[in-house]
């Protein structure tokens, strides 16, 4: 179980709802996922075209707890402007606390990320920032009082992986709330590969709906979410330089 | 009346006066929109109370797709 703030989840991967190739494919991507976490962005309405369908308007929303992002803020003031909009819809009280410092990387805002994350505590959002990996940067998240640590494994959309484990490694460790590692995965292995560092969870996006086929890659997601962590709970070997023969020395036929 | 909807200009008839109304005229009472004023955020108790002015600043906001 996954518990953030006082909710509990019996999936361990968070969904990221943009850039499917159409809404019945992210219908039945978001099935097989069995997550019950969807990210949202926030955005004017197009009121001037034709009515668009909204996938968010399709979704029973008994089922999900909506973590809507603040993306496209580059200040804490932009960002807490986006996620008072948000929770006066009146759908949820999270938060993806999401302020970009460089537009070629996207990665994140460290200052502006504090303290944005800062003021919507204080405005009593359950605070979810994404970050840099950085293991001190995490820390004073976590003394701030935030509700999760998000840390990215590489930039967003990359699909480079998990391009600094040890730094993963470190904030899972010393973390007393839980780590999801956001953005960067690419493929089943990155997401197995969170969880076996110890990871809460995994918030990925691009891997499943860029896929050539995304309601398959949603379903190998879920599978590594479930293998990574059944491994991290298992705990694994040690690793050797030189063979261990599993097969016993005694008894052996003499040629 | 002229506001300014979503950064555009919008001349609104003059049946339109509440918020409530702005969302029929536009037809979208019934989708999930939150209601931005003048950089004030509006409760939905308030759509039918609150008073469209000349050259508001009204921004129409929903979720879409994102990671």
């Amino acid at each position: 179980m996954l518990t953030i703030a006082n909710r509990t989840f019996r999936s361990r991967l968070l969904l990221g709802t943009g850039k499917y190739p159409s809404f019945e494919i992210q219908k039945k991507a978001v099935e097989v996922s069995e997550s019950e976490i969807l990210t949202f962005a926030v955005r004017r309405m197009n009121i001037f075209e034709k009515s668009q369908p909204n996938f968010l308007e399709q979704l029973d929303l008994k089922r999900y707890t909506l973590l809507p992002n603040t993306a496209g803020a580059k200040t804490a003031e932009e960002a807490v402007r986006i996620a008072k909009l948000a929770k006066a819809s009146g759908l949820c009280d999270m938060i993806k606390v999401e302020v970009i410092g460089c537009d070629k990387s996207l990665l994140p805002d460290p200052i502006e990320t504090l303290r944005a994350s800062e003021q919507l505590l204080e405005e009593g959002f359950i605070v979810l920032p994404y970050t840099s990996d950085d293991v001190v940067l995490a820390k004073r998240l976590e003394q701030l009082g935030v509700h999760a640590i998000m840390p990215g494994a590489s930039p967003i959309g990359s699909g480079k992986g998990i391009i600094n484990p040890l730094n993963l490694q470190f904030i899972i460790e010393q973390s007393n709330v839980p780590v999801i590692v956001d953005a960067g995965i690419g493929s089943p292995k990155d997401t197995a590969y969170a969880m076996e560092l110890g990871a809460d969870g995994v918030l990925l996006n691009t891997a499943v709906s860029n896929a050539s086929d995304p309601v398959k890659m949603a379903q190998a997601m879920k599978l590594a979410i479930e293998a990574g962590r059944l491994g991290y709970e298992a705990g694994r070997i040690i690793e050797k330089n030189y063979g261990v023969a599993s097969s016993p020395i005694a008894g052996m036929i003499p040629s | 009346m002229n506001i300014q909807l979503n950064g555009k200009e919008q001349q609104l008839p003059k049946e339109v006066v509440t918020v409530e109304d702005l969302l029929h005229f536009f037809e979208l009472n019934n989708r999930i929109v939150i209601v931005e004023i003048n950089r004030d955020i509006l409760q939905k108790e308030q759509y039918q109370t609150h008073v469209l002015k000349e050259s508001d600043r009204v921004e129409l906001i929903h979720f879409v797709g994102g990671g």
